[in-house]
């Protein structure tokens, strides 16, 4: 081993008021009621009703769009096109070749090319019908492997080869790691494409006011003020024209973090009709919208020491993208980012492709860019500690990191909680007593992951704090929480109400939240890369330290004494060592006195060594707080038919501190079973461009009927820039759970899985051919035997 | 389309309504009674978010014929609560953290009422079985499990 791992002893944490206790959500009672309003289900009056019209053409050039008939007909208000919006748009400033609804050019069956809006269904489904296109079909391309050959025609006049992105990046002498190894091994992984299968349809409402031109949109998004900037851009409207609300939203998982274009069809269509627009999409057009996770194809090759120490990383992924840019960049960049910032490598040379194909667009998803170069990297080091004779666990902690450090490229890590992790899950799992002693058909399989809490730079540099809470408390003595988050499910909403009265000692019930509505509430970021609770949580936490300092010097004047004096216990505070005390009510009067009703606020930024090194793309990666996470999966293969049944999952995550362990949990949870459903059943199919799975009979995610018990150990490493120490949970236990699968599967039957989805069809063509060559080696023996004879 | 004029008993109360044969049950709840509790997240039968009760059976709104539920007794998610308070499973889901998003809640639980109304003390294969029609994307299900489980041992006290 090259250094001796021990777990500095974790500091206790101090006695909380309301942070670390199992909280259940601010938000839930709606939820379980059927009183939460989600984008469809808002009372906002009648609307006309929005349809899109789309391409039948994978590729092709637009020659003609003929609305003429569709506007004719009774009940229509409005047909549009692409020639209705301003501007393109796209996620990324550099990357923007999107229109809401295609110009000159479709690049995917399923891309919107017109949309109407009618008084009713009936009407809206014949304006469709009634629009006549002309497209002249193209050469189209449905794998990375044609998009890319000689001679293909590029879906992007700037992109000859369809190149999307080439990312190089080269850290130490890699030529060298590989002489000094004692083991080399190379191998090939594929990652079927997935997608998020967020259960609530995608859905706008916009409303557009022509006497005053302004514009209301409510919509399913993740990261309102992208929706914002984007409806301003592609409408060619002031962003002081328009408001964006987020209600309830039902999951995203990365398809709502970009503005995606219904969102901008159903604002130009209310524009356009002068008035109110409901657009609700199909679950099949949910699919056709997509931004889900690239199939990707990884070389990898891996150099090791005996004692398992890793010398050198050579890789190698090609990420079939979809037609238009999206956030495909930044998943190229993350995938050579988090390749093997996980452990200390010695050298490491990563090549990335991005590559345009005529499907609808890959973008971010739970585990952004990170999932399918973890199952590569993490199922070679299986296999490498297989051959070097070592123990799965050996390898990892051959490889460990000390904080605070930097990894090989230039990454900041302060805190890691990655050994304590190793050792939970080994002693939960019964690793060293159970693996390979389950019996024929069953195994043990583990693997390490991570995540960023949030991206340390965002995706406009803007210059801005990356997160603003602001606060309000009044007359009532209610504080509210004023904050931009948008809770998806995720419980931000809870987790901000939980910091706020900590820091003011007060109940809960004293604190209110509104959020996500762009007329009332700071600008954020958004809900994306694991960001919101350690970005909004560092400023709301700052926001409650400010509030606490005004009550307690308006407390301090009351009692005519100084602010030192007082003794702050929330819902009373006296002069220390006294019996002259004010309730809450008595010091918001004071405070109130003073200067009427008090708005503060809590800012917050990454500092910048957290943000990355000086080579080109080294933003991407780049966190104030990586979280941690170690699993081991039991299986179960049934032989005869290749079905993989998943019988339990130990999970250990190092989230910093658990501000909600309830909440934390069911995140860790999700994102492990969502690992699950990638690593056996989940995969889009496409025929010539036409989605063949576009519902979730034949996307197969898990149901609860083959979902196993998941068992988590939550490691607190109380990371030193994270909120009372906290760090991401959401996303960073996902990207373990495949290989952790495929050594499971491995150890269960000798047969190592290097594709995605592990079907049961792949499971037994595998068992099949294993077969078939064990006979003909039999064959071979026994004729080699008689020719001997 | 003709519409003609339905009865419907929902949430024990008895509303009346136009509809056309080929409306939907989801649509007559969401649109006709403004009781969008009931979600749709598909296509036509996939998810299982617009489970009701007729009959105190689990049923799939968004794939059932408002005018097939004529004078049957329809319960929605808005119906479990009584008098302000909570039923057993919706105060299991919340402090459970059986929901998440919430978008999947009030199918999931609509159809594990109709499991505990069938079997009051359900195995939790029993549990698995009866709600792998509901699809959650949140919560890998564990908690859903461990809320009904914890909703029968409160109704099965209550009952004692």
């Amino acid at each position: 081993m090259r250094h001796e791992q021990t777990a500095p002893p974790r500091a206790p944490a101090p006695a909380t008021h309301s942070i670390g206790q199992r909280t259940p959500l601010v938000d839930g009672i709606e939820k379980v009621t059927g009183r939460a309003r989600y984008t469809a289900d808002l009372p906002l009056g009648p609307t006309l009703v929005g349809r899109i019209g789309r391409s039948t053409v994978a590729h092709g050039l637009i020659r003609a769009i003929d609305t003429t008939r569709a506007l004719a007909l009774p009940g229509v208000r409005a047909v549009i096109t692409g020639a209705d919006f301003s501007a393109p748009y796209g996620v990324i400033p550099v990357a923007q070749n999107e229109w809401p609804l295609a110009r000159d050019k479709v690049r995917y069956r399923g891309e919107p090319l017109f949309a109407v809006a009618a008084d009713d269904e009936a009407s809206a489904s014949a304006a469709l019908d009634a629009v006549e296109v002309q497209i002249d079909p193209l050469p189209a391309y449905f794998s990375a492997a044609d998009a890319c050959a000689d001679g293909a025609v590029p879906l992007h006049d700037n992109r000859p080869g369809n190149i999307e992105r080439r990312v190089e990046q080269d850290f130490g002498d890699v030529d060298a790691g590989f002489a000094a190894a004692d083991l080399v091994l190379e191998r090939h992984f594929e990652c079927a494409e997935v997608a998020h299968g967020q259960i609530e349809l995608n859905s706008t409402v916009a409303q557009w006011e022509p006497e005053r031109e302004r514009l209301t949109v409510h919509s399913v998004t993740q990261v309102p003020y992208y929706l914002h900037l984007t409806l301003a851009q592609t409408l060619g409207l002031d962003a002081s024209q328009i408001r964006v609300v987020k209600p309830f939203v039902g999951g995203g998982f990365g398809h709502r973090v970009e503005p995606l274009n219904f969102e901008m069809v159903c604002a130009a269509l209310a524009r356009a009709a002068g008035g109110a627009v409901s657009l609700h999409l199909t679950r099949e057009e949910g699919f056709l919208t997509h931004r889900g996770r690239p199939a990707t194809g990884t070389r990898l090759r891996i150099g090791m020491k005996r004692s398992g120490e890793i010398t050198a990383v050579d890789a190698e992924v090609v990420q079939r993208g979809g037609a238009y840019g999206g956030y495909g960049l930044v998943t190229i960049l993350y995938a050579g980012a988090l390749l093997h910032a996980l452990y200390r490598v010695g050298a490491v040379r990563y090549r990335g492709a991005r590559v345009y194909t005529n499907l609808p667009p890959c973008g971010a998803m739970r585990g952004h860019g990170a999932v399918n170069v973890r199952f590569a990297f993490e199922s070679l080091l299986d296999e490498m500690a297989e051959a070097l004779k070592l123990d799965p666990f050996a390898v990892r902690r051959a490889n460990l990191l000390v904080p605070p450090t930097r990894t090989l490229n230039d990454l900041q890590v302060n805190s890691y909680g990655l050994p304590l992790c190793l050792d939970a899950v080994e002693a939960a799992s019964g690793w060293q007593t159970r693996r390979g002693r389950l019996g024929r058909g069953r195994g043990l399989g583990m693997a390490c992951s991570h995540y960023v809490s949030g991206s340390a730079k965002p995706v406009h540099w803007s210059g801005e704090p990356h997160a603003v809470v602001n606060l309000k408390l009044d007359f009532d003595s209610g504080i509210t929480i004023l904050t931009g988050a948008s809770d998806i499910g995720q419980g931000s909403t809870t987790l901000l109400t939980q910091v706020v009265a900590e820091v003011l000692l007060l109940p809960m019930a004293r604190i209110r939240v509104v959020a996500t509505d762009s007329a009332l509430t700071p600008k954020d970021n958004g809900s994306y890369s694991s960001r919101v609770s350690f970005m909004v949580g560092n400023a709301a936490l700052r926001a409650a330290q400010a509030m606490k300092r005004v009550l307690v010097e308006a407390a301090a004047r009351r009692l005519e004494v100084q602010p030192d004096d007082i003794d702050w216990q929330g819902e009373s505070c006296s002069v220390a060592g006294t019996d002259r005390q004010l309730d809450f009510a008595q010091v918001v009067q004071a405070a109130l006195a003073d200067s009427g009703t008090l708005t503060v606020k809590g800012a917050w930024s990454t500092p910048p060594e957290t943000q990355g090194g000086k080579f080109r793309g080294a933003a991407v990666g780049s966190t104030a707080g990586f979280s941690y996470a170690a699993q081991v999966v039991e299986v179960r293969v049934d032989e005869d038919t290749g079905a993989v049944t998943v019988e339990r999952v130990w999970v250990a995550h190092d989230c910093g501190r658990a501000l909600n362990p309830l909440a934390v949990e069911g995140q860790v949870q999700g994102a492990v079973w969502m690992g699950m459903g990638q690593a056996l059943s989940e995969e889009t199919q496409y025929h010539e461009g036409l989605h063949l799975r576009a519902n979730f009979i034949d996307y197969r995610m898990p149901t609860i009927a083959e979902s196993p018990q998941i068992d988590v150990t939550l490691i607190e490493s109380i990371d030193p820039l994270g909120p009372f120490g906290a760090k991401e949970a959401s996303e960073g236990a996902l990207h373990g759970f495949a290989p952790a699968l495929a050594a499971a599967v491995c150890d269960a039957i000798g047969i190592r899985p290097h594709e995605l989805p592990v079907t049961p069809d792949r499971v037994f063509d595998a068992i099949h051919a294993r077969r078939r060559e064990q006979r003909l080696s039999a064959r071979r023996a026994a004729t080699k035997a008689v020719e001997k004879a | 389309m003709a519409k003609r004029l339905l009865t419907l008993q929902v949430n024990g109360r008895s509303h009346e309504l136009a509809a056309a044969d080929h409306e939907l049950l989801v649509d007559v709840l969401r649109d006709g009674l403004l009781l969008t509790g009931t979600k749709q997240g598909c296509d036509g039968g996939e998810c299982g978010a617009c489970t009701v009760l007729v009959d105190g059976e689990p049923r799939l709104a968004c794939i059932t014929l408002a005018a097939s539920v004529q004078g049957r007794a329809v319960v929605t998610i808005e119906g479990l609560s009584s008098s302000g308070r909570m039923s057993a499973l919706q105060q299991a889901f919340h402090e459970k953290l059986g929901t998440q998003c919430g978008f999947c809640t009030p199918g999931m639980v609509m159809a594990a009422e109709a499991l505990l109304r069938r079997e009051p003390d359900p195995s939790e294969a029993q549990i698995r079985e009866a709600l792998s029609g509901n699809l959650c994307r949140c919560t890998g299900y564990v908690k859903i499990v461990e809320s009904v489980q914890a909703a029968a041992q409160t109704r099965t006290g209550e009952r004692a």
